[in-house]
């Protein structure tokens, strides 16, 4: 067998086990190295909504995939070329996924009469043709991990607990990846147990050794760093933590300190529990009886003169929708973060989806207008979450960020903002008596922010329509007419501060591909491969959704067609072609909580444009 | 400022004009506050009003301190978010029965739960009044409102039970009428240090009239009610010739000079609901006062204790900590 070093410059490689198996770490441990050697990367983990579903079947799987390259990716792949299948469930219910030719390394440890019983599989898919056209390596890697760790103390369970990280050492020699990073972390990670720290090291390493020894892979293969990666400083993030990083560094930069209200929902949860972690730089969080208190916590922190927050997922946001109404008439900066997830009421909690634009938009009683941004990629959050801020801060008013399932777990390499060049909006607080009145607005129209406490400006506020001068209650027909119409001239204001959004692709063409939210990376992927084969496709982020910036009908005018895929049954699609009514905007929609495929929308595209499909 | 004049109750008046019907007892319970505020030295710029949605909850706008008036049943979740954003300020909250205990019992048990130091005050008059009639929470069972032309068959909650079952550590009742009482009953939730539930009897002239007229009327009151007063025998009747003896769990009326010592501050909330028990028995007079005053630490105490240790321990954390963390590279 020939051990020769392969080059190949894009791999996308999947791991799925059973829930207990530890996937989720083996993938984000691979996915820390793969950083720091210097791949792009994106990452999309895959999980039940059960924490323990029964073991061994197909509901129980849970699936970690990894896109690594040596040039720029926006994707985590379409179709991975090596499965590493810990049991027959997971290896059933992925392998239909692979590229043909694909390696699949399979435990056979665990692919007993029982196991394929549990995956309800009535012959063995490992010797019965299921996976004819395919590398298969079976290895028992259950005891492999067993003679690895014969020496050490740790009881039968502990050491099969350790499989993982034998698996994670062998893929570590089939893509040429250092493993120290890995032992590392361990020797961090498990300070206080030494014992589980070595055992793992011992796996790890046992692992890799092994996948050398016997050369199991015919070769070995080399994925070369990104060349030419912008100079500066890197790291690895997830969407829930850039942007709960991006909320703290919003606040600051806001020259305010952070209040979070919140209540735990999949999959909002981790940025409560990021920020939580945040005591000594000036966050507050309060995790609250419900969303309703969770909102209403941050408009009263707002009051008092901190920058309120909350995060959420959408059957929260729902809850929510009174209290924010309450801030969008007290015109009160207030961020709200919206982690989507899919389907209504429950639905599918661990799932991606992005179904909740319109509820943000308009998911409010009577004209309750307020600004509406999303972020594109778990780096992405960064920014949007800092956005967020500036808008909520700079216009008073509360501001919805949308994130979704996919960009909070997933993962990729986020260059650093230099520090110097992070613009600061700080908060002006009203303190001079003289001719105030709290709905006195400036030349954006937002109203000036008086905090309690400050002497001579004792004043009231509340969900009663205030008279457009003095701020008093106020009955009067023609009063209310002009508040409503100042509210919404206040958020459409917001445009003027936002930049037209930049095209991936010519300035016109045949086809202008208009994505928002995660949709961003497969929207981008494949139109940059329709401009591969010479076709004049077009891609437009569109980070701020409401109010639209400006300039975007002179962009339009320019294709002959325009089309928005979406994540949801087309939401942003029916808002545009309100909004521009002269421009036909095509849907191309997919709920299955699953995200879009850089292939598959090429293939569309392709097909609505009638060219001969490549994919 | 050191040369701050002590303001009296009239500074606390703002200039919009007062709404409620006339004869409501909701003009006796905000004069009386006001009182507290300026006998107590309070400072307007210091104080905020926070309140939900309600007859009641006007009640900020007719108030010369910073105010807010919010939505249905909120305002413990609005008024925790101001008191645990700036402890400094003296952060009051103003609901009603539908208010505090319906739409808004989620936050209410958990406000006095946590010890969020807010100042309370529960309207009650046993009906819905902003929307004209409709049976309330603590409405008793039977009464005929417009949502029960027949009698309501819910069973209603008695408020001080469920704020001592929540956990509240400070516990009150007082009534519209007795505005001297009310002082003092204010007074002492104003200075507790802590979660302070005071439930106010308030009349509504319009939809429940006279509803606690059997215990509030100057004929009968001295009978049918017993002041609780701190270290003092629990006696009442017209010669003050009564008294309350506890005995096990059991309360019985005996002669002034026997009656026991009332202690709010025990370490068991078992006495203040025995008393609370009261309520039950048309046989025995209802306690007013004072029922519980216990000290324990405020969450937003707690709150901002554990960021100073944690910064006394970590440090002042610096943005570009947050980001450039020890696992990021660098690209040259
Ligand atoms: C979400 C919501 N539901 C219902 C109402 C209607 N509503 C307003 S006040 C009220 C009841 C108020 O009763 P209470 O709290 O006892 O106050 P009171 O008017 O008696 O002082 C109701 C049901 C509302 N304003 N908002
Ligand atoms: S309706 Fe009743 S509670 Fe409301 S203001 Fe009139 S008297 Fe007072
Ligand atoms: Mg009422």
């Amino acid at each position: 067998m020939s051990s020769e070093l392969i080059r190949q410059d894009d791999v996308t490689i999947r791991f799925a086990g059973d829930s207990g198996d530890g996937m989720q770490l083996t993938g984000t441990q691979f996915t820390e190295t793969t950083a720091k050697v210097g791949n792009d990367l994106a990452t999309f983990p895959d999980y039940p909504s059960e924490i323990r579903a029964p073991v061994g079947t197909r509901a129980g799987v849970s699936v970690y995939q990894i896109h690594f390259s040596s040039r720029d990716i926006y994707t985590p792949g379409d179709a991975p070329s090596v499965l590493v299948a810990m049991n027959p469930a997971a290896l059933i219910t992925n392998y239909k996924d692979l590229q043909p030719g694909s390696i699949i390394l399979a435990n056979t440890g665990a692919f007993t009469e029982k196991d394929l019983k549990k995956a309800e599989l009535d012959s063995n898919p490992l010797t019965d043709g299921t996976l004819s056209g395919f590398r298969v390596i079976q290895e028992d890697i259950n005891a492999r991990t067993v003679q690895a760790l014969a020496e050490t103390s740790l009881g039968k369970k502990d050491v099969l607990r350790c499989k993982n990280f034998y698996t994670l050492g062998m893929m570590y020699w089939l893509f040429s990846r250092p493993i120290e990073p890995t032992l590392e972390w361990l020797n961090v990670k498990f300070a206080k147990k030494p014992e589980l720290a070595d055992a793992n090291a011992r796996a790890l390493k046992a692992g890799y050794n092994y996948a050398e020894l016997l050369r199991l892979f015919q070769g070995r293969y080399e994925v070369p760093k990104v060349e030419n990666v912008p100079k500066g400083f890197y790291r690895n993030v997830m969407g829930n933590e850039a942007l709960a990083i991006g909320l703290a560094a919003g606040a600051q930069l806001a020259g305010l300190k952070a209040f979070l209200g919140s209540y735990p929902i999949t999959p909002a949860t981790d940025i409560l529990q990021y920020m939580s972690l945040m005591k000594n730089y000036d966050v507050v969080t309060c995790q609250m009886e419900d969303e309703i208190a969770g909102v209403c916590t941050a408009i009263g922190a707002s009051f008092a003169g901190r920058l309120g927050m909350t995060t959420t997922s959408g059957p929260g946001l729902a809850l929510k929708t009174e209290a924010i109404g309450l801030a969008v008439i007290t015109e009160l900066p207030l961020v709200i973060v919206d982690v989507q997830r899919a389907g209504p009421s429950t639905g599918l909690p661990t799932k991606v989806e992005q179904a909740d634009l319109l509820q943000s938009m308009f998911g409010r009683n009577s004209e309750a207008p307020l600004p509406v941004l999303s972020c594109a990629t778990p780096a992405d959050a960064f920014e949007c979450a800092v956005e967020a801020c500036r808008i909520a801060t700079q216009y008073m008013t509360p501001v919805i960020l949308l994130s979704d399932n996919y960009i909070a777990n997933g993962a990729e390499p986020w260059k650093l903002p230099d520090m110097d060049k992070l613009e600061k909006f700080p908060v002006k607080f009203v303190t001079d008596p003289e001719g105030f009145s709290p709905y006195k607005r400036d030349d954006k129209l937002a109203r000036g922010w008086a905090k309690p406490g400050t002497p001579g400006l004792a004043h009231r506020i509340g969900g009663l329509e205030k008279d457009s001068l003095t701020g008093n209650v106020s009955h009067d027909p023609d009063n209310h007419q002009v508040m409503v119409d100042l509210r919404l001239a206040k958020v459409n204001g917001v445009a003027d501060s936002i930049p037209t959004p930049e095209l991936n692709g010519a300035e016109s063409g045949e086809l202008l591909v208009v994505a928002w939210g995660s949709t961003y990376g497969a929207s981008r992927a494949a139109v940059e491969r329709l401009q591969r084969d010479g076709v004049a496709a077009t891609h437009m982020h569109m980070r701020h959704l409401r109010p639209f910036p400006h300039g975007l009908a002179d962009i339009f005018r320019k294709f002959k067609r325009i089309i928005v895929p979406e994540l949801n049954m087309g939401q942003l699609a029916f808002v545009l072609q309100s909004e521009y009514p002269e421009f036909r905007f095509e849907k191309y929609n997919k709920v299955k909580g699953k995200p879009f495929q850089a292939r598959e929308l090429k293939a569309h595209f392709e097909k609505i444009l009638d060219l001969e499909v490549k994919s | 400022m050191s040369d701050v004049q002590q303001l009296k109750a009239k500074d606390f008046k703002s200039n919009q004009e007062v709404r409620w019907c006339p004869g409501c007892g909701d003009y006796s319970i905000i004069s009386s506050v006001q009182s507290v505020l300026a006998e107590l030295g309070r400072d307007k710029d210091n104080v905020v009003m926070v309140s939900g949605i309600g007859c009641s909850s006007r009640f900020p706008y007719y108030m010369d301190t910073y105010g807010f008036h919010s939505i249905h049943g909120r305002a413990n979740a609005i008024a925790t978010g101001v008191k645990v954003a700036n402890p400094d300020l003296e952060t009051w909250v103003i609901t009603g029965d539908g208010d505090g205990l319906s739409i808004g019992g989620n936050h209410m048990i958990h406000s006095l739960r946590r010890n969020v130091n807010l100042k309370i005050i529960l309207f009650n008059n046993e009906i819905y009044g902003l929307t004209k009639g409709q049976y309330s929470p603590t409405t008793p069972q039977g009464q005929k409102t417009k949502t029960s032309p027949f009698g309501s068959v819910d069973a209603p909650f008695n408020p001080l039970q469920l704020a001592l079952g929540a956990g509240a550590t400070f516990v009150a009742r007082t009534l519209d009428v007795r505005p001297k009482h009310m002082k003092a009953v204010l007074k002492a939730a104003a200075e507790h240090k802590g979660a302070a539930f005071v439930e106010v009897w308030q009349n509504c002239v319009i939809f429940n009239d006279g509803c606690f007229k059997e215990w509030s009327e100057k004929k009968v009151r001295d009978d049918q009610t017993v002041d609780l007063v701190a270290g003092q025998p629990m006696i009442f009747g017209s010669e003050k010739e009564k008294g309350l003896k506890a005995e096990g769990c059991h309360i019985q009326v005996v002669p002034a000079a026997e009656a026991s010592i009332w202690d709010p501050t025990v370490d068991s909330a078992g006495p203040a609901f025995l008393m609370s028990q009261l309520d039950k028995d048309p046989s025995m007079p209802k306690p007013f006062g004072v029922y519980r005053a216990v000290e324990a630490p405020t969450l937003e105490g707690l709150v901002h204790d554990q960021i100073s240790e944690v910064t006394a321990k970590r440090g002042v954390g610096k943005l570009k900590d947050l980001i450039y963390t020890s696992d990021s590279w660098e690209v040259e």
